[in-house]
């Protein structure tokens, strides 16, 4: 944007104090609620409620999970972008419309089939439960799901970037000698790093947060099963508020964690520079 | 979310496609690559989708009818419908302001704006909708002072309002920034010093310029908020008839072990998804003719191939 003293347009005031006001009714007083009542409750009863047993291992299981399904994303985001980049092959447009899928698709819906299907009798949970995998109503079934909600980020975040390289980069390596391979190892997968690892952190912070596709595919037994948002829910609906409440913070500080990594992230891989 | 983004860097690949000898795999590599990425589309995409609809007329067109007709299944989607016809017009007005003060105006702590404006996007829908029970349930800050008025805004519409205005604050305004910030405000400038209203201005030329990002804003908008599930489900009090939203609906079937009802309005969602999908892929589209169009009147002197490379 061309910098300028004096700007002729108007409603500054106006736009500008309306979107912070509706910032704040909206995002920050809400958020500013719950952050002071957690903080009525003392720091050794925060720190007990929001490490119970129960508790440790909900985390160990949305994180574990989520570490997963954001590494299949990595690899599977990588290859889908490269190959809608760089070939061309029957079903692209189809392809590339339907990889936005999972972003549309309501997350109580995506559970739900997705339970159905990994099912021992669904359509792909027949041909597994033969072989002793129990995909649905299982961790497994948590990462599926996972996986499922976080596709889009990791190919959408590449697709721009290998769009925009230049060839002609990868052609001097060619004519200097390079192997494929090589070229592949020295050129493109260095320049596409940052902006995977951005993929791979979106894919991540999505999944932490997720609930409604994971609640209907995991079986949900405690301890085994339980992510941390459902245990969350859990505590709300025993009454125990300073148990959901200690939960919660727990999970915002880690979001607020992973979007200030994001924006590191973004800066690095260069995305917004001109 | 990155199509605008995306659409602008289209032509370069076209002029450097010619020439790729040294610069392509091996035909085995290629396929192998092709052919993983199908077989996982297949399985991640295309399978979930189909089964929606399998599993919804598995008992038929009747079966179908049936269970959509059900006067509390009717009640989730008038319910659904209700919500989010006031939550997507709250934020596209938001949308609206915040593009207009961020895109056109340079001021301090517009990074730190642009940030909050994100943020809800990266809070779990579980922790929002807990911040609202926190402040309006009964043990909240004001759940007293609204009990005594007798105004119930948890386990009610208003929450529910509330919870999906929150999730789906970003989405417009998100796709604005970068629409309004491209077409600068030169024109905006031409029509004030023309002797026209501030109003008058962003009708009838802010508006129409921005067209196709505010129509991809609203419909990405509208999905969320007809399909948000954690937020919803923790304000909403899943009162049958009442307070189910259609998502809700879904796993209150699902739980009464009626899967054949429960993937019935499921396929309704997944009809809304689809149709979701084909609306933003024809913006695109459009967005990507409009662009080479203009590419064609007026050539860019960085697309500018060089001879000697051809």
């Amino acid at each position: 944007m061309a910098e300028k003293k004096f700007n002729v347009l108007p409603g500054f005031g106006l736009t500008l104090g309306y979107t912070i006001a509706y910032l704040s009714v909206i995002v920050l007083i809400p958020m500013a609620c719950l952050i002071l009542r957690v903080f009525e409750i003392s720091w050794a009863d925060f720190w007990r409620l929001a490490t119970t047993p129960r508790a440790m291992s909900a985390y160990k299981l949305t994180f574990g999970a989520s570490f997963i399904a954001a590494c299949i994303n990595a690899v599977f985001g990588a290859i889908l972008a490269w190959v809608l980049v760089r070939y061309h092959f029957p079903f692209k447009r189809f392809m590339d419309a339907l990889i936005d899928f999972p972003f549309a698709l309501p997350t109580a819906v995506a559970g739900l089939t997705l339970s159905n299907l990994f099912a021992a009798n669904g359509w792909l949970g027949q041909y597994l439960a033969p072989l002793g995998i129990n995909a649905a109503f299982s961790p497994l079934g948590v990462v599926i799901a996972l996986t499922f909600v976080g596709m889009p980020f990791v190919v959408r975040t590449l697709q721009p970037v290998l769009e925009n390289m230049e060839r002609e980069i990868e052609e001097a390596a060619a004519t200097l000698g390079a192997s494929r391979f090589r070229t592949f190892c020295s050129i493109i997968a260095p320049t596409l790093l940052p902006t995977l690892i951005t993929g791979f952190t979106l894919a991540f912070a999505r999944a932490i947060g997720e609930y409604g596709s994971v609640i209907f595919i995991a079986g949900n037994i405690p301890n085994k099963s339980e992510i941390a948002p459902l245990l969350i829910i859990i505590r709300l609906e025993e009454y125990d508020y300073s148990g959901a409440m200690s939960l919660a913070v727990v999970l915002l500080v880690i979001s607020f964690c992973l979007l200030i990594t994001i924006n590191l992230l973004e800066r690095w891989a260069g995305r917004y520079q001109d | 979310m990155a199509g605008y983004v995306k659409n602008t860097s289209r032509p370069s690949r076209d002029a450097s496609s010619k020439s790729q000898r040294g610069t392509e795999e091996s035909p085995v590599i290629k396929w192998l690559l092709i052919s993983i990425a199908l077989t996982f589309t297949l399985v991640f995409l295309l399978l979930p989708l189909v089964n929606v609809f399998a599993q919804a007329f598995s008992k038929g067109w009747a079966g179908y009818l049936k269970a959509l007709s059900d006067p509390d299944t009717m009640s989730a989607i008038k319910l659904t419908l209700l919500v989010a016809a006031i939550s997507v017009p709250l934020n596209v007005v938001f949308g609206l302001a915040a593009a207009w003060c961020i895109a056109k105006f340079n001021f301090r702590g517009k990074p730190l704006l642009i940030t909050l404006i994100d943020l809800p996007f990266s809070v779990s829908p579980v922790v929002a909708g807990l911040m609202f029970v926190v402040m309006f349930g009964l043990q909240g800050y004001l759940g007293p002072w609204l009990d005594v008025r007798d105004i119930q805004i948890i386990f009610a519409v208003p929450g529910i309002v509330l919870a999906t205005v929150f999730i789906t604050f970003p989405f417009v305004a998100r796709e604005l920034i970068p629409v309004m910030q491209a077409t600068g405000s030169d024109q905006e400038e031409a029509a004030l010093s023309l002797g026209a209203s501030g109003w008058k201005t962003f009708w009838y030329v802010t508006l129409p310029s921005v067209k196709w990002g505010l129509l991809y804003g609203v419909i990405l908008c509208n999905a969320r908020a007809m399909g948000e599930f954690g937020a919803v489900s923790i304000v909403s009090g899943h009162i049958t008839g009442q307070t189910d939203t259609m998502p809700l609906r879904v796993e209150k079937l699902y739980q009464e072990y009626n899967a054949a009802a429960a993937f019935a309005v499921a396929s309704l969602l997944a009809l809304l998804a689809l149709v979701t999908l084909g609306i933003k892929t024809i913006l695109e589209w459009k967005q990507e003719r409009e662009y080479e169009l203009a590419q064609l009147a007026v050539p860019e002197p960085d697309t500018f191939v060089p001879t000697s490379t051809k």
